[in-house]
């Protein structure tokens, strides 16, 4: 027999109510509360004033059952088959109509992704031309720094070649590199040689006169510079370049002289 | 008094004795909700999902285990937990600010008729800082002694008999002695 008023001050009680007892105190007091009508009183009083402290402590008023029970309802219903043969065609046309719809939606998207794919295509061809022209500039840019360093670099030396009789508004410069022994020649300034013309590079000793060939101009606006490069191991005096039919000559024709230049000394 | 035969006919799956439950049990439970939610959006669909949950598992409940009401808080406590977890809580600031159930009542104006209101008034005025925090963690937050001991940094054997003199109190305010 156990002392019911100590049990009940022990507050064990209240503990029982919250549910923060383990299993095996709760399933203790519960036959102890079976057993022991005061105790069985205590708990409910207990209880109540909780209910109402709890209570006190809601927001508001909660909302009532109808809500729970629609939910509850419909959950019901979810494993159940329904008897009603009337719900039986107006479900098959909703799924006719799904089909129909997921169809054209199906359908749809197809045709997008085509379009979009065929954009994509498009979008890479024009981005590998892109590319193409990017690294053609790229090379055109190095070629012309080079040129420009060649250009500028002190050892080189520029000859002007002026302009002769045959075509008064001819030019062309020379570019000379004694100790690499490299030349450029710019032959912008020269008009277009006649079909099956060529011009003709000359190394010119001047004492006594004596002409060294240097190039044949043959590749004459390929790539639109009008600049070449040429070796020049000769120790010339001046340069010149004539007109000569396809191939070259040994020998300048001279009255086909179009520029001449001196080396400055 | 627990409504034994209600509770029988609520665990044979009878919609109108879970209704009359819902009845009894809705507002404190929502109440214990609300006090570890402080959001009344959440804590009313923490309120709904407790209820479906009890119904679904109405053949869980054993008398011999306990009160049928504990066995609804323990659901609920559980429930508003897991609700803390989740986006929508964390994203609501408000909801970082824990109060205790006293603020809660103390902010609060229109009772229901199953409050006795005067009676919990008086209460909170007379209640001692321990036992909010006492009755906060142990009834509202479902710590056990030992935690409620910790948390409080007060002796482990003291947490029973503390709590017993706490709800005395509230029992004499409210003259459910």
């Amino acid at each position: 027999m156990i002392d019911i008023q100590a049990y009940i001050d022990s507050g064990v009680l209240e503990l029982y109510v919250y549910g923060t007892l383990s299993e095996a105190e709760s399933l203790e007091v519960s036959r102890l509360v079976a057993l022991h009508p005061e105790l069985k009183a205590e708990v409910e009083q207990i209880e109540a004033a909780l209910q109402q402290l709890a209570s006190a402590a809601a927001p508001y008023t909660p909302s009532n059952f109808e809500s729970i029970q629609a939910k509850i309802q419909s959950k019901e219903g979810d494993g159940v088959i329904p008897l009603s043969r009337k719900r039986i065609p107006a479900a098959t046309y909703l799924g006719w109509a799904a089909a129909v719809l997921l169809l054209v939606a199906v359908g749809y998207q197809f045709t997008e992704k085509q379009k979009l794919e065929e954009k994509i295509t498009t979008i890479e061809r024009e981005q590998i031309l892109q590319e193409g022209k990017i690294l053609i500039a790229e090379e055109d840019l190095q070629k012309t720094k080079a040129l420009l360093d060649v250009l500028r670099d002190k050892d080189v030396i520029a000859v002007p070649l002026g302009a002769q009789a045959i075509a008064p508004e001819a030019y062309a410069s020379i570019y000379w590199d004694k100790e690499t022994g490299k030349a450029y020649v710019d032959v912008r300034g020269l008009p277009t040689p006649p079909k099956g013309k060529v011009y003709q590079l000359w190394s010119l000793t001047l004492d006594p006169l004596t002409p060294t060939s240097m190039a044949v101009l043959n590749q004459y606006d390929t790539d639109g510079t009008q600049l070449f490069e040429i070796e020049n191991p000769n120790a010339s005096e001046a340069f010149g370049i004539t007109l000569e039919p396809e191939g070259g000559s040994a020998s300048p024709t001279l009255e086909q002289l179009y520029v001449l230049g001196v080396v400055e000394p | 008094m627990q409504p034994d035969q209600l509770i029988a006919r609520f665990q044979q799956r009878d919609e109108s004795a879970f209704a009359e439950l819902y009845e009894r049990y809705s507002e404190n439970i929502l109440g214990v909700i609300y006090s570890v939610l402080h959001d009344q959006e959440l804590s009313e669909e923490v309120l709904q999902d407790v209820f479906i949950k009890a119904w679904n598992n109405a053949s869980s409940y054993n008398s011999q285990k306990g009160r049928f009401f504990t066995w609804l808080l323990n659901i609920a406590r559980n429930a508003a937990i897991d609700k803390t977890r989740s986006k929508s809580f964390k994203n609501n600031k408000q909801n970082q600010n824990a109060a205790f159930f006293v603020d809660i009542l103390e902010d609060k104006n229109d009772f229901s008729s199953k409050v006795d209101a005067i009676g919990i008034k008086k209460y909170i005025d007379v209640l001692e800082p321990i036992c909010k925090k006492v009755i906060h963690l142990l009834f509202f937050k479902g710590y056990t002694q030992k935690e409620t001991a910790e948390e409080l940094d007060i002796p482990l054997g003291t947490v029973k008999t503390r709590n017993r003199i706490c709800i005395n109190k509230l029992r004499n305010v409210l003259g459910v002695t």
